[in-house]
């Protein structure tokens, strides 16, 4: 570890790594890097490098743990052994329990927990690297992977530290401000604006704490938009559109057809012969009702035997089926047009 | 029609009114709630690019059996919370020393969900026309939010799967598919199906999947065929290589030891 530096802020205004004091460190992140976790955020920031896995909603054990109506979040941060230069020992410790507790309830202002009652929502932050800002850093990466994973969120949550260095306010420390610094204050905010959490070590001044909110507040909003960004980019960089059809269909009326025509499928494999299906056929005459369809179905029929003479598995059901809704009608037809 | 990928957060319009599934109301204007893509016909919704199932009344699901008590099968139905099918559910009366040779751990069924309650116990059926344990074919599965996509605009899809594959196919609103045919069909089906997954986000899509039905080996495979082929080569000098390697060492070794 290298000692304290001379002075932290240079004649320029400039800072060791050469940042301007109100200047995040560049910060990249790619999700859906983990394919067996429901949503992942890989996230570099500076020399921090984190990595995100959210899993759930999924089933609780416990049961005692379970929430009668809500969610529970679950959220792990954990460093790596050998994240830092002095190996640590591997394994909760003090420091993380509390980033853990801090950092979950960043996220419950956000998170609709009343629509998954009983279940858990699992996160995991692993600090790969560590320079500085952990927390902040997890946080952000933790964000992304939820939304990765399909959570309804009111929004994102992005976070970032303000600390005091020579005196003065800086943005987004790195390793040596942190260290030798005079104060360090992380703050997560909402994309509504809201903090959501706010935690401060060292000291500052009345005047300075409210300019570091301030500060903090335009590095979140920095952050959020190269959140944004990547959450936008990763489905344009497929290089194509990226619109769909009609989704807003009733899924459950077109499940249903599938439903019949896989009966369909069934029925055909028990009566192959078409005279059966006839004998079936002539039965249901005696139905007043059904009558009308069926000599519909069977007129439809007599237009088109040549073709569907190769078409029995199409065809057959429909004479099998006639008492059923009418729903496989169109579904019939769409088979014979495609 | 208006479309394109929103994230948490975003404020989608200045209406209230306009709130669909997907989105909430905040001081009268309406933001999504997920990751997805917008949707704006009558409302606004948000279809999520990925979520977990969530039962609700109504939905046909494939479930797998994983647990069974002197009087329900407890169902796994790819969501948070079990399913249970009880006795009186299945189509004839099973006495409950039969339960287990009716329906073993592991069998999956084709079931639909009567009624799930606000703490979200949910109850199955089979007693409805065409509900079955499935006995032969496989299961795929897939994002639940993409099931219709699977089904495509007024079940195309699905149609255009089953005529070009000539398998039978039903698709559970979990995110399960069922299908069954000649092994080589069955192949070709699920290779569609992943790419319908792949592609999920983007239109035109069931033209592209006919065209890659009808035309499969010289579409997709040309490409394949070559990384394939380079692949293989790349595989076989390696191992020459490391053969000759090794051979050399042990080798000296031998020597070494004499």
């Amino acid at each position: 570890m290298s000692d304290k530096p001379e002075k932290f802020i240079d004649e320029n205004g400039l800072r060791l790594d050469g940042r301007r004091i109100d200047e995040i460190r560049p910060m990249k992140m790619e999700i859906g890097v983990l394919s067996r976790a429901d949503g992942s955020c890989y996230l570099e920031w500076g020399k921090n490098k984190i990595l995100a896995a959210v899993y759930g909603p999924r089933e609780l054990h416990p049961r005692r743990l379970q929430k009668a109506d809500s969610v529970l979040i679950r959220y792990r941060y954990n460093m790596a052994a050998f994240s830092v230069e002095d190996r640590i020992r591997p394994g909760p410790s003090r420091r993380s329990t509390e980033i853990s507790k801090v950092s979950r309830e960043a996220f419950e202002p956000v998170v609709l927990t009343h629509l998954y009652p009983g279940a858990v929502i699992d996160v995991f932050a692993e600090v790969l690297q560590a320079d500085a800002g952990t927390r902040t850093a997890a946080i952000n990466a933790a964000s992304m992977a939820l939304a990765d994973a399909g959570i309804p969120m009111k929004g994102l949550v992005s976070a970032c530290a303000v600390g005091k260095v020579d005196g003065q306010l800086v943005l987004d420390l790195n390793k040596a401000e942190d260290n030798f610094g005079d104060a360090d204050i992380p703050m997560a905010i909402t994309s509504e604006g809201e903090i959501s959490l706010i935690q401060m070590d060292g000291d500052v001044t009345q005047e300075e704490f409210k300019k570091a909110i301030e500060m903090c507040k335009e590095g979140c909003r920095q952050i959020l938009e190269i959140q944004k960004e990547t959450l936008k980019n990763k489905f344009t960089k497929l290089d194509e559109v990226e619109i769909p059809e009609d989704e807003e269909e009733d899924v459950s009326a077109l499940v249903e057809s599938t439903l019949t025509s896989a009966d369909e499928g069934e029925a055909c494999e028990d009566e192959e012969v078409v005279e059966e299906a006839d004998a079936e056929d002539d039965s249901e005459d005696v139905d007043d009702v059904e009558d009308v369809e069926d000599d519909e179905e069977a007129e439809d029929e007599d237009d088109v035997p040549e073709e569907k003479a190769d078409e029995v598995v199409e065809a057959d059901p429909s004479f099998e089926d006639v008492e059923e809704e009418e729903d496989e009608n169109p579904e019939d037809d769409e088979e014979e047009t495609v | 029609m208006e479309r394109e990928i929103v994230i948490p957060g975003q404020l989608l319009s200045e209406n209230k009114a306009d709130s669909g599934p997907g989105t909430y109301v905040k001081d009268g204007k309406v933001y999504s709630l997920l990751y997805g893509v917008k949707n704006a016909k009558n409302k606004i919704t948000v279809i999520p690019f990925s979520g977990k199932y969530i039962p609700s009344p109504r939905d046909y699901v494939i479930g797998t059996v994983i647990d069974v008590t002197p009087s329900n099968w407890i169902f796994d139905i790819g969501s948070p919370y079990d399913g249970l099918l009880h006795v009186s559910e299945y189509p004839r009366r099973v006495d409950s020393d039969k339960m287990v040779s009716t329906m073993d751990f592991g069998s999956s069924v084709l079931l639909r969900i009567k009624d799930v309650n606000s703490s979200m116990k949910v109850e199955l059926t089979m007693r409805e026309r065409g509900l079955r344990s499935l006995d032969v074919g496989r299961v795929i599965e897939v994002t639940p939010t993409k099931v219709p996509r699977i089904i495509g605009h007024g079940g195309s899809m699905v149609s255009l799967l089953k005529k070009e594959t000539n398998c039978e196919m039903f698709v559970g609103q979990n995110g399960r598919i069922w299908i069954n045919g000649k092994d080589s069909e069955m192949d070709l089906l699920t290779e569609a199906i992943e790419l319908i997954m792949k592609h999920s986000h983007t239109s035109g899509l069931t033209d592209r999947i006919s065209h890659f039905l009808n035309n499969e080996d010289d579409v997709v495979s040309e490409k394949d065929d070559a990384v394939l082929e380079k692949d293989l080569a790349e595989d076989e000098e390696d191992e020459g290589e490391i053969r000759e390697d090794t051979y050399r060492k042990v080798d000296a070794l031998l020597e070494n030891d004499d």
